[in-house]
């Protein structure tokens, strides 16, 4: 099982984000446990100087935006490959 | 440039829609129709520019820059000017703060990042600039960029470390510049282009809202605020007229794109300019928001004074414009 997390302290993007991410894993039917990050502690153990972030298997993979949707996809597929 | 625009929206609202020259709503339409769609290209190409400066200098290689070498003083311009050049978001700025102060980069630098960010960003040009032409924006911009500077200097001068929070100092102290190389990328400018060109597109997508309903009120507030309003009750010209504008304008926020607009009726409507522009540094630069969210890595103490100094910096602004334009 894959383990995501969008890292985010609250704002539109972060949600967008987060539910767009929610929508692609769904869809494209991954095996995925979906957090939302919201502790700044916490969020800065991955080193990151812009939110949001989405997070695939500890390894920092979109940071500082929103992802677009054919983005996310191709992202989601090279992991569920691996 | 945008007289072929000008034509065409000519076109569209007096022959295609039909409606008669001169009339309230046709020119209140046409107002709109121009000044959103000029707009629009303008944050467009502006983004696309900052894209290109970001594909090569992104933030993470900055703190690097920053933290590595000794710079004297040169170091509080590249702050604020890439605090300039970086898409601003304002949830963005507690994980920066905190990235930075793990780098190694001294308070006042990071403040300097910090202050500019929100004042000089894409879509605050794009409205100054089609709204009040390039001298005045290259003006602004400029100011912005020496009022960040400014105010970090002093804010560096004064020491500030130990009214970080608790967890922050414990950062602050095991602080280092970073060793490791920021992974230069070696793709040519062609292939990072359709990135580019994408993430321009949708950081448009994400304001272009806020945009056109921030030109729609000015639009609005143009056709309902008579001549001179606000210097009948403001006495707008009044030497406290300054500081009594960033005051009011703290507690208030809202970003660029909602503001500039606004800001624009009051200048046609006989507020200086300078006191304006410092209005509108105080709703986009300081704010009730960012003060809740900079709590969580400064005491208030510290969020006061930054406050403070961010207030007085922009008061300055504010009467050297009206001394420049007055």
């Amino acid at each position: 099982m894959k383990n995501i997390k969008i890292l985010g302290t609250g704002c539109i993007k972060c949600k967008r984000t987060e539910e767009l991410v929610r929508r692609v894993v769904e869809e494209m039917g991954i095996d995925a446990q979906i957090e939302k990050v919201e502790d700044i502690r916490q969020i800065m153990e991955y080193n990151i100087l812009s939110t949001p972030a989405v997070v695939i298997d500890g390894i920092v993979k979109i940071k500082g935006r929103v992802p677009d949707r054919h983005e996310l996809e191709t992202l989601l597929a090279d992991v569920q490959l691996a | 440039m945008f007289n072929w625009l000008e034509k065409g929206i000519d076109w569209l609202v007096y022959q295609l829609m039909g409606l008669p020259v001169g009339s309230h709503f046709s020119s209140a339409l046409h107002f709109f129709l121009y000044d959103s769609i000029k707009i629009l290209i303008l944050l467009f190409l502006i983004i696309w520019m900052m894209g290109i400066v970001n594909a090569y200098f992104p933030v993470e290689r900055v703190r690097h820059f920053l933290s590595r070498k000794k710079l004297y003083g040169l170091e509080y311009f590249l702050a604020s000017f890439f605090g300039a050049v970086t898409p601003f978001c304002s949830c963005s700025s507690v994980p920066l703060f905190i990235g930075f102060v793990k780098g190694g980069i001294p308070l006042g630098v990071t403040f300097a990042f910090l202050v500019t960010s929100p004042l000089v960003n894409e879509v605050a040009l794009a409205m100054f600039l089609g709204m009040f032409g390039l001298k005045f924006t290259l003006i602004y911009a400029l100011n912005g960029i020496l009022l960040g500077m400014l105010s970090g200097w002093i804010l560096g001068k004064m020491k500030l470390e130990p009214y970080l929070t608790d967890w922050v100092r414990e950062i602050w102290e095991k602080a280092e510049a970073e060793q490791r190389n920021i992974e230069t990328s070696p793709r040519s400018f062609w292939q990072r282009l359709p990135d580019i060109n994408r993430e321009a597109l949708s950081i448009v997508k994400s304001v272009v809202l806020y945009v056109l309903v921030g030109i729609g009120i000015g639009a609005a507030m143009h056709g309902y605020v008579p001549e001179g309003f606000f210097e009948r009750y403001l006495q707008a010209g009044a030497w406290y007229a300054v500081p009594l504008a960033v005051i009011l304008a703290v507690p208030i926020y809202a970003n660029a794109a909602g503001v500039i607009p606004v800001i624009q009726v009051f200048v046609a409507k006989g507020i200086p300019l300078g006191t304006s522009i410092a209005f509108m540094m105080g709703v986009v630069g300081l704010s009730l928001p960012e003060a809740t969210l900079l709590k969580k890595v400064m005491t208030l103490k510290l969020i006061a004074i930054f406050f403070g100094v961010v207030t007085l910096c922009i008061i300055l602004s504010g009467y050297l414009f009206n001394w420049i334009f007055g």
